[in-house]
């Protein structure tokens, strides 16, 4: 191969490359199994964390991450507030889960009890368990950016999946329905 | 009334983080430290700021357990251990030397090595080819001519 070919060759071959990248991370994309404003969680694949919360009502008594381990199946721990805008847009999936034998722990985010206590009132129930996080710090361990924010744990206590936003229908029914099935 | 609600208005300062002296620890020392490991840790919920410069409330509870570690014993490295343990790299501003990471932090070298290169075969003159024997002959002829 002479210089005048490698010299034109190349930059054709780094731009075919580039295309190729760009083309297969568009394509992902669009089928929504990359997403490049994705954080992902340190917290997926590992224990969670140890916490334990008071209750929030109606329900009379918190639960702990021991109370988390001892479920025989998959659970997700939901944190939402009152004063949470999104919240309100997932509550509807979330009745629908909950309807579907999905069990659903909330966990108040730095609300007051009588608030939190009103917006379960107002919106339903989904919740099997019911606890408050007023300060927020055991939000911290599970590394929460903000409310709504879901993690799914498996019946070992490993955290499957992180989900920072409101659980739409289309998370609901492409991504948590599958993690269930798998996790069961 | 619109005077006092006026005054009032000037009065309320805007919640500036760093302003607020009941967040520092005593210890000057160790306040010192703080706002050195929270400038380099990311305001997770805001754009490029660091939590020590942001007003968001995620970022007010994040300075606040730096500063517990810190008061606690735990040195700068222990300190962002444990955020990102929870967060993950992105709570760091500056990203960390690692695989992933290798290319970005190479970078720089890797584009002063590719204009060096290019420099080098610039300047470096092509060496002649050697004549062919028919040119050798031709010009030993017009030497003989021209002689």
């Amino acid at each position: 191969m002479n210089r005048r070919t490698l010299l034109v060759s190349l930059p054709l071959l780094g731009a075919g490359l580039a295309g190729a990248a760009f083309w297969t991370a568009l394509s992902r994309m669009q089928k929504g199994t990359f997403d490049p404003h994705a954080l992902p969680s340190p917290l997926v694949g590992k224990p969670l964390p140890d916490f334990s919360l008071p209750g929030q009502s109606p329900a009379q008594f918190g639960f702990s991450s021991d109370d988390v381990r001892k479920q025989s199946g998959p659970v997700l721990i939901n944190f939402f507030a009152s004063w949470c805008v999104p919240c309100v847009l997932e509550h509807d999936e979330l009745m629908k889960l909950a309807a579907g034998n999905t069990q659903i722990w909330g966990v108040a985010y730095k609300d007051t009890t009588a608030k939190a206590e009103a917006f379960i009132e107002e919106h339903g129930n989904p919740y099997a368990r019911l606890a408050a996080d007023r300060t927020g710090r055991t939000a911290i361990d599970f590394g929460l950016y903000g409310v709504p924010e879901s993690y799914l744990i498996d019946r070992q206590g490993i955290v499957r999946w992180r989900w920072a936003g409101p659980i739409t229908k289309d998370i609901a029914a492409d991504t948590l329905a599958p993690l269930l099935k798998q996790f069961a | 009334m619109i005077r006092l609600a006026i005054i009032l208005a000037m009065l309320a300062s805007p919640a500036l983080a760093i302003s607020d002296p009941n967040e520092a620890l005593p210890n000057p020392a160790q306040e010192a430290r703080a706002v050195q490991v929270g400038s380099q840790l990311r305001c997770l919920v805001c754009q490029n700021e660091s939590i020590e410069d942001s007003g968001a409330d995620l970022a007010k509870d994040l300075r606040g357990i730096v500063r517990q570690r810190i008061a606690a014993g735990d040195d700068d490295d222990q300190v962002v251990a444990w955020m990102t343990s929870r967060y993950g790299d992105f709570v760091r501003l500056k990203p960390p030397f690692n695989p992933t990471t290798a290319i970005l932090w190479a970078s720089p070298i890797l584009g002063l090595l590719a204009a060096a290169l290019l420099l080098l075969r610039r300047t470096r003159p092509a060496a002649p080819t050697p004549l062919s024997p028919q040119e050798q002959q031709e010009l030993d002829r017009l030497m003989r001519e021209g002689g």
